[in-house]
């Protein structure tokens, strides 16, 4: 019998074909973009401006895609590998809500998303993630600082997720549909992510010396960045007037009584430490950041900057 | 009403626990289908599931080798639920080596915060067990918590409550 030889050359010109062919699904997630709202019903309700709504959507988003983005940094940082799984975790988590907001936000004004040259295929929550500048973004500063030790990134995340929760779940009656059922999900997340915040507070209140100081230390370097999260920038009192959003200063006296908690089986005192200031009247909410967040920024936004008509 | 279509997309399975099928995890929301054209509803499990794109890939595969001509969209209301993982799944998780999610926190009011792990009925999958320790609430997909079994000493996943 003679051995049957394929010639690969004669139906193949490189080995590579088989890969860079018409069908996607060789790759694990696809090549091509997906839309997260595809099939969403996106139609404004009655009384809602679409710009303001964008707005606001734009500053919920950015808070999650900021600190998603800082939170993956930890990726095989962490000191042990189930905190390396439980950050990048809590990281993804927050990336599919800065996803769902940021297209809530294109989607309810167009206005909103930067020009990208005719024919780029990126979608319109990458373009506002990639290509807008610092100034452009509407997160608190909370969320933009380098993550420090494990103490600083365990109190950054209990005060972040407390009162992130607390929003998520007064959103949930948004009269948005769309907005109102990305709190609903996120409420379930964001549980968990203050749990797991709170626990490790305790633990390196409770542990050792040292984790003790570290964790006090912490407390000292984050609170400043707590009073920021009551401010009520203009946006959001339209967005309460207009029943789609929620007054943060509603939801300070909550977010304080679930860290007392935190702080008070902890043995922790709440420190006592004067509130970040604004700048010309200006925080986070309206453009105004701290050095960190271009540098992140920069970071993040050099490979799709370079590639503005590439796809992924 | 099973149509050859609404067979055909229940079948899909999880990129991500293959052993389930989108319907057996619940997120298979809805197949509508009018003459050869399809509409699949499916809904994410956490907001950030890499493996949507993956499901949506698989759907519209699947539908097309049959024939049809499908599109998939997304549905975010209601928020997918560990409920709605059917009995099949459940036992198809088990027999797979996970533990299967007891039922999801009912929730009136504000929600509590849990400074101790979470009071949770887990056994071992593999040799049955009550005596295991939460590892992690976070595991290598979004939706699992690491476990290890005190008796026979190995750990598995726990499908966590949502």
């Amino acid at each position: 019998m003679t051995p049957h030889v394929h010639d690969h050359d004669s139906d193949h010109s490189s080995v590579y074909d088989g890969l860079v062919g018409s069908d996607p699904s060789h790759w694990a997630f696809g090549t091509d973009f997906e839309d997260p709202l595809a099939g969403v019903d996106t139609t404004l309700a009655d009384g809602v401006d679409g710009p303001t709504l964008a707005a606001y959507c734009l500053m919920l988003g950015d808070d999650a895609l900021v600190y998603s983005h800082r939170l993956s940094e930890w990726c095989s940082r962490a000191p042990d590998l189930e905190e390396d799984i439980a950050l990048t975790n809590i990281a993804l988590d927050l990336l599919g809500q800065a996803r769902l907001l940021l297209a809530r936000a294109a989607a309810a004004d167009p206005g909103v998303v930067p020009v990208l040259p005719d024919g780029s295929p990126i979608p319109p929550e990458d373009a506002l993630a990639f290509f807008r500048e610092a100034g452009e973004f509407r997160n608190v500063r909370l969320v933009e600082p380098g993550n420090g030790d494990f103490a600083v990134t365990m109190v950054r995340l209990l005060v972040f997720a407390t009162w992130r929760l607390a929003i998520m779940q007064r959103l949930e009656s948004s009269v948005d549909p769309v907005l109102s059922a990305i709190a609903a999900k996120a409420v379930k997340e964001v549980t968990y992510h203050r749990d797991y915040a709170g626990r490790w507070f305790l633990t390196l209140a409770q542990g050792t010396d040292e984790s003790r100081r570290r964790l006090l230390a912490a407390l000292d370097l984050v609170w400043p960045y707590r009073g920021e999260l009551d401010r009520v920038s203009e946006v959001e009192r339209r967005a309460v007037d207009e029943g789609f959003g929620v007054d943060p200063a509603a939801v300070a006296a909550e977010v304080d009584v679930v860290l007392e908690q935190v702080f008070s089986v902890s043995g922790v005192e709440r420190p006592e430490r004067p509130a970040l200031a604004a700048v010309r009247g200006r925080a986070g909410r309206d453009g105004l950041h701290t050095e960190e967040l271009s540098r992140m920024l920069a970071e993040m936004q050099s490979v799709a900057r370079a590639h503005p008509m590439g796809r992924w | 009403m099973v149509t050859a279509a609404r067979a055909i997309a229940a079948s899909v399975t999880d990129p991500e626990m293959p052993m389930l099928t989108l319907e057996d995890l619940g997120v298979l929301r809805d197949v509508r289908e009018e003459g050869r054209q399809v509409v699949v509803t499916i809904t994410p499990t956490y907001s950030g599931c890499p493996a949507m794109a993956t499901m949506r890939d698989d759907l519209v595969h699947r539908l097309s080798d049959a024939g049809y001509d499908a599109r998939v969209v997304v549905s975010l209301s209601p928020a997918w639920s560990t409920d709605w993982i059917t009995r099949r799944g459940r036992e198809a998780l088990a027999a797979h080596g996970l533990s299967a999610p007891g039922p999801a926190p009912r929730r009136d009011g504000p929600v509590p915060l849990t400074l101790l792990p979470a009071p949770r009925t887990v056994s071992c999958p593999r040799c049955g067990s009550a005596d295991v320790r939460l590892r992690s609430e976070f595991g290598a997909t979004a939706c699992k918590a690491l476990y290890a079994c005190e008796a026979c000493l190995e750990p598995f996943e726990h499908v966590k409550e949502i």
